[in-house]
């Protein structure tokens, strides 16, 4: 085993722990932004298409790398997107109440709580 | 190592921390949209470091890119490629994000996803062919090749077949035919034993049979499993493309496809346990499928049908006006019947009456994991009154009225018991209400075909409607009350 090999298979592994870690935390709500926003980050696979551009010298192998751009590039970019208009639609107060009516409807929503 | 080459290495450093952090943000829905953003600003540092670095020329690129590099200087068709793919690629992405309807977004993850394992796959069989060429192929090089085309190749197949199903292209109820279980096992056997073939005599056409083979296997993978599992196997699917990328780095050397597609990989396989934990199932016997029917309720009247105490919109308008505390049940029929707004109309305006209004969210309620949130969220519901199934169970007690709207399986005290389909299924305790309402088509069974004995108690009233028109009636009712 090369010790290249060796360092990225460490890599590998130790990320593989910081995400069990990481994901483990996040609440149910949540699980679709957060399914969506990692579904954006293996995206990253556009460097990759990137990188391999750089050794496509045959007509064959551009064809390859055009498919390859194409695929990761809707993958990153359409996944970053969606997830943003996602939790763009989670808040925590409805929008500006359409009616004035709704501060004493608060107020006795917290007194009915306190009773119950 | 260059200079440009040391920048790029610390750019992808600050790159996979900005997908760490970003992660890390998502835990809580205030901060989740900045975690988008950090995550898409480390993307948005990585590619375009690497540009730079391919467009600097043969010496630096071949000593990041990876070590096998013929460090020929990119040809100009090379770049149009590139160029071409990822502009069409980002053009595609962006449409579909931006038009998607909130009920359709497990499709769209889901393609997302299939064109990421293919992407994957397909930065393996470039490196591999050229490295084939110049004979430089070594074990360390071929295994992680095999793996990101096996993975890469059964996702993207997969994917698009779960988004098929999804959409309704291709039928949700579990797909089977004469050896189609035989098929799949072959598939499978010589996808794996063609990759080991591959590791000893590497050859482009042994790659292409492997292609094949793995991409007939996803396709015959997910075509028995039932539309109910959707869940499961979207996380699952989702966390193979993070392994497939994760090879991919192997592949050409790249440590940020290395950290990001374990990242990926990861996640992917937590929440798929989490979902099949939520259904009591293993994740094998989902993945073996055949389980549940399709998406359209079957009409069957049951023979509990006659014992259903039948209500009206204006019955459930007294009764929820009047109530002072209201937990909503949403599931699936719900978002089938796109009735998402008027279900969030109705809470803002008995929560704008006093009254204390939950929403119940099921972990497996919608076609991914967490959907039914996200649907909620778009018709204005305040994430504060969604509630996960163990915070709100206890809240039934105290609750006057309980409205199930499209949930079914979730809410079966069957599952209490043992020896049936849904036996040991955590569910919501709706029957612990005061009153509870039911808004349904018809006594079609759910996914596990199973009579709800929901229904057939006294303190429950079925209204007989479309999730839509149902909401839209008692919303109605509910207004003539309150003004």
């Amino acid at each position: 085993m090369t010790p290249e090999l060796l360092s990225n298979l460490s890599l590998f592994v130790l990320a593989l722990l910081v995400g069990f870690e990481v994901i483990s935390k996040i609440p149910a709500t949540l699980h679709t932004p957060m399914m969506s926003g990692a579904n954006s980050i293996h995206g990253v696979v556009l460097v990759g298409a990137i990188l391999i551009a750089g050794m496509a010298d045959t007509p064959g192998a551009c064809l390859l790398t055009f498919v390859a751009a194409a695929f990761a590039a809707m993958n990153v970019v359409g996944g970053y997107v969606v997830t943003d208009r996602m939790l763009g639609m989670f808040r925590a107060k409805p929008k500006p109440p359409p009616a004035p009516v709704a501060a004493p409807a608060a107020a006795a929503a917290e007194t009915i709580e306190v009773k119950a | 190592m260059s200079t440009l080459d040391l920048v790029v290495r610390l750019i992808y450093l600050a790159a996979a921390v900005g997908f760490v952090l970003g992660l890390h943000l998502m835990r809580s829905p205030a901060t989740a949209r900045r975690g988008n953003l950090l995550s898409a600003a480390g993307m948005a540092a990585a590619v375009i470091a690497t540009v730079v670095l391919l467009g600097s020329g043969p010496e630096s690129s071949a000593a990041s890119a990876a070590s096998h590099s013929t460090g020929l200087p990119v040809t100009t068709w090379a770049w149009a490629a590139l160029a071409a793919g990822t502009l069409l690629g980002a053009g595609g992405g962006l449409l579909g994000a931006r038009k998607v309807k909130m009920t359709a977004i497990p499709q769209l993850v889901s393609i997302f996803n299939a064109v990421g394992g293919g992407a994957a796959a397909l930065v393996a069989v470039v490196d591999f062919v050229r490295a084939v060429g110049e004979g430089s192929t070594t074990a360390g090089f071929s295994i992680p090749v095999v793996l990101d085309v096996l993975i890469g190749s059964v996702t993207f197949s997969g994917s698009l077949i779960a988004a098929g199903k999804l959409q309704g292209w291709v039928s949700g109820a579990p797909i089977t035919f004469l050896g189609s279980r035989a098929l799949s096992a072959l598939s499978a056997a010589v996808g794996i034993l063609g990759g080991i073939w591959l590791v000893a005599n590497p050859s482009v056409w042994l790659l292409v049979v492997v292609v094949v083979a793995a991409s007939a296997f996803g396709v015959l993978m997910v075509l028995p499993i039932g539309g109910a599992d959707m869940p499961v196997v979207i996380s699952l699917l989702n966390a193979f493309t993070g392994l497939a990328v994760a090879m991919a780095g192997f592949v050409i050397g790249n440590q940020i496809l290395i950290i990001a597609g374990a990242l990926v990989g990861a996640a992917g396989t937590i929440l798929t346990k989490l979902m099949a934990d939520a259904m009591n199932r293993s994740v094998m016997a989902i993945m073996i499928g055949g389980f549940g029917t399709g998406d359209s309720a079957t009409p069957v009247l049951a023979g509990a049908a006659a014992d259903v105490r039948r209500v009206d919109a204006d019955d459930v308008a007294i009764q929820l006006a009047y109530a002072s505390k209201v937990i909503i049940v949403p599931g699936y029929g719900l978002a089938a019947a796109q009735a998402q707004r008027e279900l969030g109309e109705l809470g803002t305006l008995l929560a704008a009456r006093g009254i204390t209004v939950l929403y119940a969210i099921h972990p497996v309620a919608g076609r991914m994991p967490g959907h039914m949130n996200v649907l909620l969220a778009e018709a204005d519901v305040p994430y504060t009154q969604l509630k996960e199934m163990d915070e709100v169970n206890p809240e039934f007690d105290t609750c006057d009225v309980a409205l199930v709207v499209g949930a079914n399986d979730v809410t079966n005290p069957a599952a209490r018991r043992t020896g049936n389909a849904i036996s040991g299924m955590p569910i919501l305790d709706v029957d612990h209400a005061r009153s509870i309402i039911v808004i349904k088509r018809s006594l079609g069974h759910g996914y596990a075909g199973l009579d709800n004995e929901l229904y057939g108690d006294p303190k429950t009233g079925m209204l007989f409607a479309d999730a839509k028109k149902g909401l839209a009636a008692i919303l109605a009712a509910v207004k003539s009350y309150v003004a």
